[in-house]
């Protein structure tokens, strides 16, 4: 048997699958990333270690904004952007599926799907409202654990008029509405309402959005979410099992395609935990564009530099191991 | 006197030829950079638009190297570029440089003011020697277009990656010493052989994707964060809707003398926007139109956040999305674009053409 390794580290979560052949998953982590990518991966690797034992893995696959510093970390035969890594995910656990809602930590993207392909897609710009981090805070606000913070709406009878426009603005009528006197559950209940009109006006505008629609990422488990989204919309919103690991399903799916034609893999093993990875940056004063360079070092040795626009100092991924 | 000039990618090298044949003294800005940018975020509105902020940042730059005398296109009114001259002096003033600010309309506007003030900054030339200059300045323009067409075709399909950087860095150091039009002419007919001579696979498919959207945005790849470089290293040939040589046929030759050169792009909008509507919205449409009948695989609108005409024409594009059968992108762009989300962007886009042109195959 043959098993698929992927990676997608995101701003708040690092999450890694393993697959077999069949696209099976075998083992799925979600940890926090906590602002240190590099410990989030090493942590996950040992606990698969730990937990499926030392087994042969045939490919890797990167996605998330911390592609590229995985592929470093663990050797990746694909790094992909994460609307394709989750494109293709949907489609595996939803064929049919026309249309897809991800809200990660940082970034919400919608995905149009026409025949099994990705014809449109757009994610969100300069507004943080809607995302995981958004509703993490105001979980911690209200002191109420986020895994309970969707619950709590099966428990309101009506939903507050929440300003969702913006996050700031979103926050600060809570409050009001709080100090009116409205209960949690039904302020929490509005503020979904609110957040999802925020994503259809700003992420999903001007995209024709028809059912099947699949909802995933992180958000996905707030049961208030996807409540609120079959209202808005008036059609079923199907939530995935794996909803939270979707785009490192993605990626392990391409990694199979990839290794599976080039018949090798770059992947350095789970030695890889042991080993000592540290990184440094600089300003390069070479000309007036003044690159930030990132240097990141594997056990002493140069493993990957990035962020020079003249090509001085990108020696490409050239870990010496 | 010393003239400098806001940049708008490598317009300022024709415009350097035409100066100096001239005889006139010629300050350029540093290529746009970090500092720019954070000198103009300073200095400028916080709502302007972004190509007004690279220009305050561009004249500082020169100022400090300099120059005394800023020469700037007007146009009576298409966008906010109509008072950038206006404005931009003001900030230059309250900054405490007191420089001349010439502003050049365009000639069809009002010639004899054309002809007055570039003999003031010439001292007086005669003015077949101005205009042998100026057409000097124009094949320029439209040399560099056409080495950029050459680098667009050769990036995507180049055996060995990064040899066209590599060509264009040392093109890049000749081009700075080269002075007149001569000189630089020489230059550029240097690298185009350059360019020929790079070793490429001639039979790989290639996605080709169109620019479309604000002149300035397509113009200048430090604010479009290098869209082409990038989309050419993806495996992408590029083409830009607008160029400097086709802005100076229309602006200073065809409407002087009362034609339309842009009937094809005007004809192709018809059925989605009638009437101009400021800034380039209408050949932002008519182009996406075009390209799609030439068979393009996908096109990216770029614009500078709060940039109106951009903003009218980015919710029309939908339908002609729908229409014309082409998908396309919208990147906006401002002094608070983060390069890893742009990148994302360009990369879901670009896997998105490829899968949809593989099954269109099948």
């Amino acid at each position: 048997m043959n098993y698929y390794l992927g990676v997608d580290v995101g701003s708040v979560s690092t999450d890694i699958v393993v697959i077999d052949d069949s696209e099976t998953v075998v083992d799925k982590l979600y940890l926090k990333t906590a602002g240190r990518p590099v410990d989030a991966i090493k942590s996950g690797m040992a606990l698969l270690k730990q937990h499926l034992g030392d087994i042969p893995i045939s490919g890797v696959g990167t996605t998330g904004s911390g592609r590229q510093l995985a592929d470093v970390v663990v050797g990746a035969d694909v790094v992909k952007n994460e609307i394709t890594s989750h494109g293709i995910a949907a489609l595996k656990y939803c064929p049919k599926a026309k249309t897809v809602f991800e809200i990660g930590g940082q970034d919400s993207k919608i995905i149009i799907l026409r025949d099994g392909i990705i014809v449109d897609f757009a994610m969100n710009t300069v507004c943080a409202a809607g995302t995981g981090s958004f509703l993490d805070r105001q979980a911690s606000r209200m002191n109420i654990p986020i895994e309970e913070f969707g619950d709590r709406t099966l428990k309101s009878s009506m939903a507050v008029r929440i300003a969702g426009r913006c996050a700031v603005f979103a926050e600060s009528d809570m409050i009001h509405k709080q100090q009116l006197g409205y209960s949690q559950d039904d302020i929490i209940n509005g503020l979904c309402d609110a957040l999802v009109r925020n994503y259809l006006s700003n992420v999903g505008k001007g995209k024709e959005i028809l059912p099947p629609i699949v909802f995933q990422g992180g958000v996905a488990a707030n049961k208030g979410m996807k409540a609120a989204f079959e209202r808005e919309l008036g059609y079923e919103i199907y939530v995935p099992a794996y909803y939270d690991v979707m785009g490192a399903i993605g990626a392990a799916m391409m990694a199979k395609t990839e290794s599976g034609r080039k018949k090798s893999t770059n992947f350095y093993g789970f030695d890889m935990v042991d080993f000592d990875y540290t990184t440094k940056s600089f300003e390069c004063s070479g000309c007036f564009n003044m690159c930030e360079i990132v240097e990141i070092y594997v056990n002493g040795n140069i493993g990957a530099r990035w962020g020079g626009r003249c090509g001085k100092w990108s020696t490409g991924k050239n870990v010496a191991l | 006197m010393k003239v400098t000039f806001p940049h708008m990618g490598e317009t300022y090298i024709a415009l350097k030829g035409f100066f100096e044949d001239l005889g006139v003294d010629v300050v350029i800005p540093p290529e746009c950079n970090k500092k720019t940018l954070q000198i103009g975020v300073k200095y400028s509105p916080e709502t302007a638009c972004l190509p007004l902020k690279v220009n305050i940042g561009n004249y500082v730059q020169s100022i400090e190297n300099g120059a005394d005398t800023i020469v700037i296109t007007g146009s009576c009114g298409p966008c906010r570029f109509g008072y950038y001259g206006i404005l931009e002096k003001e900030i230059l003033r309250d900054m405490g440089y007191d420089v001349d600010m010439i502003v050049f309309d365009p000639p069809s506007e009002d010639i004899g003011r054309f002809i007055s003030r570039i003999r003031k900054i010439t001292n007086n030339k005669p003015v077949y020697k101005v205009a042998d200059s100026l057409y000097k300045g124009y094949r320029i323009a439209k040399e560099l277009d056409d080495m950029n067409k050459m680098m667009f075709a050769i990036r995507p399909r180049e055996i060995k990656k990064g040899e066209v950087r590599r060509i264009y860095g040392e093109y890049q150091k000749e081009i700075e010493k080269a002075h007149g039009t001569r000189e630089i002419f020489k230059v550029i007919d240097d690298n185009k052989k350059k360019l020929k001579d790079v070793r490429i696979d001639a039979d790989r498919k290639v996605l080709k994707v169109g620019i479309i959207g604000e002149i300035y945005t397509v113009i200048e790849p430090f604010v479009n964060l290098y869209i082409e470089e990038k989309l050419g290293d993806m495996g992408v040939e590029v083409d830009r809707s607008m160029n400097v040589s086709e802005w100076i046929e229309t602006n200073m030759f065809s409407k002087l003398l009362g034609f339309n050169s842009e009937r094809d792009i005007d004809k192709a909008a018809e059925n989605y926007l009638k009437t101009a509507i400021g800034g380039h919205a209408k050949q932002c449409i008519g182009n996406a139109v075009l390209y799609s009948r030439k068979g393009f695989d996908g096109l990216i609108q770029l614009l500078p956040f709060s940039c109106m005409p951009e903003i009218v024409a980015s919710s029309i594009l939908p339908s002609v999305s729908r229409n014309e059968k082409i998908p396309i992108m919208t990147l906006v762009l401002d002094e608070l674009t983060g390069e890893s989300g742009y990148i994302t962007r360009l990369e879901a886009f670009v896997d998105m053409l490829g899968i949809r042109k593989e099954t269109k195959v099948e």
